[in-house]
């Protein structure tokens, strides 16, 4: 193999080519980024870098002696539109067409939007360092009267940061209890009233109707009909992997680019990696993709084992893991909260906003989430085992 | 210098957070009889690595799992990349005893 092409330019993408070169791959490498930035950390967009206490420089993931290490021809600013397996071909939207011998998938995702946000200022999503650029103009900018639609974590990291700025903040949440899907019912409400405890309003069980404005957006307009005055609006409403551009490619896509635990995808020489990857994982017991930051450091060393070696090579997993923090709260969870599993507190307590809970499932510790405990975290979260009967099934 | 604690309130697999007294935070740690000191906030992201996982001598970020050698302070896997300002430590009369430096890393 003597070209290898990673297309995406984000931390799995960095990871990807850590990967490959301490793999002892020595071949050229090229790396195609829609972005026109080398690869950044994405967790401070929402925080630090929102709220002004960093720069962009300090989200830069490698510096210059390393990337002379990797040796990577950089073509950033370029979006592949095209994937030619059999002639082993990448297609840029500007023409340009790249032949490699191998590719690895590592696109990412979009976030989703809301019906009428385009074309009114005013209306952001969260997900690239100009997006945040763009959103903390926008926050700065006298003091706007903020609506987050959707309180998934970043829509309250958001919510949170822009409460820190001193603006007056209103989330909105279509389902009744925030986060329950990843947290369950009960840790969804606790972690959930960070918001009205620091006085950000919380609206739950409510649907967005539409935005007002023209040109600009003036407010929101809720499915009861309620109408939300907003200067600024942050949607914050998941994302859709990045998998447009594999249309006739032959690749297997169904909510995300559908690999083995290998990383390997239907077609030899092609793996993914990071959030457009869907694998099969022993601890969520499904074929799932994972967002999370620690699967993009993680997950890539994976892919570039299977593709050099030319088999799918699949390497112990573990357990899914993210952080949030918001209002001055560390949110830690590991593992993976199932419909029904109940969370039992091991430490702390609610009320102080500081505790552990570990989620059991037939007998077997599956999550484990802190709140401003990391010490013991860290210790619980290396304790989590898969639960055999859900070990997930076999790849496509 | 800075006296930390009794050798015995720091038993092996323990460590403790300094701020008083220093200019920045100073995590000491007892790995396996061995005591060491380093700056306590993660030079990636900020994180208290008295709050890490310890292993031999090695502790990881609570945070990313960054991991740092407690000798030389060097970190060992991505996504740390700066080295931590290890500080001198010592045991003294059964008492942790920290000689802060203060200016260039240890």
């Amino acid at each position: 193999m003597k070209s290898i092409a990673v297309v995406g330019a984000s931390l799995a993408a960095l990871s990807t080519v850590r990967a490959l070169r301490a793999e002892g791959y020595d071949g050229a490498i090229t790396v195609i980024g829609e972005e026109r930035h080398h690869p950044y950390d994405r967790p401070p967009l929402s925080k630090a870098f929102l709220k002004g206490d960093l720069d962009a420089d300090a989200l830069a993931l490698a510096d210059p002696d390393e990337y002379a290490d990797l040796r990577v021809r950089w073509l950033l600013g370029e979006r592949a539109v095209r994937l030619d397996p059999a002639a082993r071909t990448i297609t840029l939207r500007s023409g340009r067409e790249l032949r490699a011998d191998a590719a690895v998938v590592a696109t990412g995702a979009s976030p989703r939007t809301i019906a009428g946000a385009q074309g009114l200022a005013g209306v952001h999503t969260l997900r690239t360092l100009d997006d945040a650029v763009a959103l903390r103009a926008d926050l700065r900018d006298g003091l706007p009267r903020v609506v987050v639609i959707g309180a998934g974590f970043i829509g309250a990291e958001v919510a949170s940061t822009a409460h820190a700025l001193g603006l007056s903040v209103t989330v909105v949440e279509a389902a009744e209890v925030p986060l329950e899907r990843v947290l369950g019912r009960e840790m969804g409400l606790v972690c959930s009233s960070l918001h009205t405890d620091h006085g950000v309003r919380l609206l739950c069980g409510t649907g967005v109707a539409g935005l007002t404005g023209e040109g600009r957006v003036t407010g929101v307009r809720l499915a009861d009909g309620r109408l939300l005055p907003a200067d600024l609006v942050v949607v914050g409403v998941g994302v859709r992997p990045a998998t447009a551009w594999l249309a006739g490619s032959g690749l297997t896509v169904d909510d995300g680019l559908v690999c083995d635990a290998g990383c390997a995808t239907n077609i030899p020489g092609v793996v993914a990696a990071g959030d457009v990857a869907r694998c099969p994982n022993p601890f969520t017991g499904r074929h799932q993709r994972i967002e999370h930051w620690s699967n993009a450091t993680e997950q890539p060393r994976t892919a570039a084992r299977t593709l050099l070696s030319g088999r799918s090579a699949p390497t112990p997993v573990q357990p899914p893991y993210f952080w949030s923090d918001q209002y001055q709260a560390r949110i830690q969870l590991a593992g993976h909260v199932a419909p029904g599993d109940r969370p039992q507190l091991v430490a702390g307590d609610l009320e102080s906003r500081s505790f552990v809970a570990v989620y059991r499932r037939n007998g077997h510790d599956v999550a484990v989430l802190a709140v401003n405990q990391p010490k013991l975290f860290s210790r619980l979260r290396r304790t989590l085992t898969p639960v055999p009967s859900a070990v997930a099934r076999a790849a496509p | 210098m800075i006296t930390v604690c009794r050798i015995e309130d720091l038993p092996p697999g323990e460590a403790l957070r300094v701020t008083e007294g220093v200019p920045a935070p100073i995590a000491v740690f007892n790995a396996d009889g061995t005591v060491y000191a380093v700056d306590d906030t993660c030079t990636h992201q900020d994180a208290s690595l008295a709050d890490g996982w310890l292993e031999g001598c090695y502790v990881e970020c609570p945070l990313h799992a960054a991991a740092f050698d407690l000798r030389d302070g060097r970190p060992t896997c991505p996504p740390a990349k700066v080295p931590l300002r290890t500080h001198r430590v010592t045991v003294e009369d059964g008492r942790v005893v920290l000689h802060v430096t203060v200016g260039e890393p240890a």
